[in-house]
């Protein structure tokens, strides 16, 4: 059993929270994990992208060879969009469709959002509305997640787990919203 | 033995931890912080029984490691690649007083430029100083060299360097650690002139640090890092050195691989075993991070010897960071066909925080300047780089740490009047201190603008070591009383601080501006933890 995924997102976006629910779940799992972010400039508002590879062997690079990708979540459109070259003849597309509009010359959010979905395995949620009725707008994050927990390799509870360790110093509230989101995710239907 | 999640750079740490280092020196630098905020995160770090607070720039760090060092204890200096050319002056120099206690430099080299001004490969610096080099290929090694790396370093009594890239920085995997030894005691140098450069006796220290380079091939010749892998198509032999085996690894799918090849970790090169590859194999390809060290030897000047491949003869771009599909490439697998990107895309460069105050100082700058031509504003390293880029386009230079104030005195004393400059608080501890000396000698007529946010931003937020005194120091170092102006960078300012800029580019001798607000980054990680305290 392997998994690589590209988790996409700008830099403040909280994709770093993914990759260690993730990681909690992996390490649990007892599997082999490289997981390789982005540190420094990019934070400032750029792109960046984390490489997240599980495996039940050892894992040599710590980056995902193009083409090679099982799984991209993305918190964002258009990242969703140029980590596309990266997946695999069957890989998941799984993003929000919130755009986070930083630049002045963001590209018409529609166009973006239908070559998304001329792509046939993806899944594109509303995160950031999903996890507002939850009345939780930081866990859009977590719901993208759980739209993904199918194909991340891991057992759903093994995710729940992680994100009990986790937020468990942020208080019993913090969890189980964060639990609710997972699963608004897992149930969400394009 | 435990089995820990760490980041290439907190192996290091950990490794330090374990080997009983009794301090880390350090100035931060994308890719290297890491290694020093995972040892302040620690208890021994925190108690204070491993020194572990920053230091004014890389050369007050090799310096107060070698101090360090020279007490018999075990220390650590950390730094991003073009941190090793501030240090460059003690760290060569260390090569020839040498170490007491285990001394280990970490570079982290930056290839691709992610965030940094070039892509230098510290190696070469190794090479030039003749001392050791550990290049490890993942996190354990990492972890494991540095037990290594401190053991070569006090029996050869030679600084060590480590050289990593950004991936392995900042790549998480899982390490075992073992149980963490002892700090050293104190005793410094049997001979009581070995740390003293004097002609005389840097002649001999020279001669002793020429006297063991055999020994050091021989550890490399016969270092658990450096292996030699038998294959059966001669037609081609491989070298990989440091992260490029594991990329060269991921091509065979952890199958056999045909080819013979060594893979090399330490350095001074093993002369041997690359030999007998050259002697056994049609022609050779070298993969490696970073500038082609290893290709260079090998091809020499005139490549009249076996034929070499790698970033010399493109088989691997000439620039650039490796990744699994260019070492596919160069090895003639054929990479994946792949949905080709969307042309709808746009790049997204990173910018200024929302709120940021260098923003507000930029505008006032702008406006201010607007009277004069383009081209005279001359900047450093630091968020503030950022003001490049549209919408601010106010600054023209940013070269290396300090260079602000020196070029803008340079170009006013071409008669580019006036002449300013823009460098943050960190960066004017790091190095602009001493060219506003320049300036105030000279009463050179520029505009030096400190940008205090209070913090070294650009790396995560550090401890900035001007630490609100930034006044004091240019007082101190002569600029006049009254050209010392503070400004708050606002909205509601702008008129204000607009005039007072102008009423200072006016002057024609050494003005100080400092518009001084928090970074609104470390604003909120402060007022969550107050909230989290309650
Ligand atoms: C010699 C060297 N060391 C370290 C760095 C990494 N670096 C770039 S900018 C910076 C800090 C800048 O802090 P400051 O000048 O206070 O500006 P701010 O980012 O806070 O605006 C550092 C550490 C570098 N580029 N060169
Ligand atoms: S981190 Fe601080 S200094 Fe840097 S851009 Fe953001 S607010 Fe400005």
């Amino acid at each position: 059993m392997k998994k690589d995924i590209i988790i996409a997102g700008v830099g403040g976006q909280g994709i770093v929270s993914i990759a260690a629910v993730i990681g909690y779940a992996t390490v649990e799992a007892g599997l082999f994990l490289k997981q390789s972010e982005v540190h420094g400039m990019s934070q400032r508002g750029g792109e960046v992208y984390s490489h997240f590879r599980l495996s039940d062997k050892e894992i040599a690079s710590d980056l995902i060879p193009q083409g090679k990708a099982d799984l991209i979540i993305s918190v964002e459109p258009m990242e969703a969009l140029r980590y596309l070259p990266m997946l695999n003849s069957d890989g998941w597309l799984i993003t929000n469709t919130t755009p986070f509009i930083n630049i002045p010359n963001y590209p018409d959010v529609n166009k973006i959002l239908d070559e998304i979905k001329k792509y046939p395995r993806n899944i594109s949620v509303d995160a950031d509305k999903i996890a507002k009725n939850l009345k939780s707008p930081k866990s859009a994050n977590i719901v993208i997640l759980g739209c993904a927990s199918p194909y991340v390799g891991l057992e759903y509870d093994k995710l729940e787990n992680a994100i009990r360790l986790m937020f468990k110093r942020k208080g019993d509230n913090v969890v189980n919203v964060n639990l609710e989101a997972l699963k608004a995710g897992r149930e969400y239907k394009n | 033995m435990n089995k820990t999640l760490l980041l290439g750079d907190e192996a290091i740490a950990q490794g330090a931890l374990d080997s009983g280092i009794s301090g880390v020196y350090a100035y931060p630098g994308t890719p290297s912080t890491e290694i020093m905020e995972y040892v302040q995160r620690t208890k021994d770090g925190k108690e204070g029984k491993v020194h572990c607070t920053w230091s004014a720039n890389e050369k007050t760090a090799m310096e107060a490691a070698l101090g360090m060092s020279y007490t018999g204890k075990r220390a650590l200096v950390c730094m991003k690649h073009v941190g090793l050319n501030v240090a460059a002056d003690p760290f060569m120099c260390s090569a020839i007083t040498g170490a007491n206690g285990g001394l280990i430099i970490a570079s982290a080299d930056d290839p691709s430029m992610h965030s940094s001004q070039n892509e230098q490969d510290s190696r070469f610096y190794g090479k030039f100083a003749m001392v050791p080099v550990l290049e490890p290929s993942n996190q354990q090694e990492s972890y494991d060299m540095m037990h290594y790396g401190y053991d070569l370093s006090e029996k050869y009594q030679v600084p060590v360097l480590l050289r990593i890239t950004t991936r392995l920085a900042h790549s998480r995997s899982s390490v075992n650690t073992i149980e963490p030894k002892e700090q050293k005691p104190v005793y410094t140098p049997e001979d009581s002139i070995q740390y003293v450069l004097l002609p005389s006796n840097a002649r001999k220290r020279y001669k002793k640090l020429l006297g063991i380079q055999n020994s050091l091939e021989e550890e490399s010749e016969n270092s658990i890092y450096n292996k030699y892998f038998e294959g059966k198509d001669k037609s081609l032999g491989i070298i990989v050195s440091g992260i490029a085996y594991n990329y060269f690894i991921e091509n065979f799918d952890y199958g056999d691989i045909p080819y013979p090849f060594i893979k090399v970790s330490q350095y001074p090169l093993p002369k041997k075993m690359i030999e007998k590859l050259c002697d056994e194999c049609k022609e050779i390809l070298v993969i490696e991070e970073g500038y082609p060290l290893i290709e260079e030897s090998l091809s020499g000047l005139l490549r009249r010897g076996i034929k070499v491949r790698g970033r010399f003869d493109g088989s691997i771009p000439r620039d650039g960071e490796l990744n699994p599909n260019i070492v596919a490439k160069s090895l003639g697998i054929e990479v994946q066909q792949t949905i080709p990107i969307s042309d709808t895309i746009v790049g997204r460069p990173p910018s200024l925080c929302d709120g940021c105050p260098h923003s507000d100082t930029f505008r006032a700058i702008n406006e201010a300047m607007s009277g004069y031509s383009k081209g005279r504003n001359f900047s450093d390293i630091g968020c503030y780089t950022l003001g490049a880029l549209p919408p601010y386009q106010s600054i023209n230079s940013c070269v290396d740490m300090g260079a602000s104030i020196t070029m803008a005195k340079g170009a006013a004393d071409a008669g580019l009047l006036p002449s300013i400059s823009v460098i943050g608080d960190s960066t004017f501890t790091h190095s602009g201190i001493t060219g506003l000396l320049d300036a105030v000698n000279d009463k050179s007529p520029i505009t030096v603008f400190i940008l205090d946010n209070y913090t070294t931003a650009m790396t995560g937020g550090q401890f900035s070591p001007a630490n609100g005194r930034i006044e004091e120091i240019c007082k101190g170092i002569g600029v006049e009383e009254e050209h010392i102006k503070i400004i708050e960078p606002l909205k509601k300012n702008h008129r204000e601080n607009v005039l007072i800029i102008k009423e200072e580019v006016a002057y024609n001798g050494v003005s100080v501006i400092i518009p001084r607000r928090e970074c609104v980054v470390t604003l909120t990680q402060k007022s969550k933890e107050k909230k989290k305290a309650k």
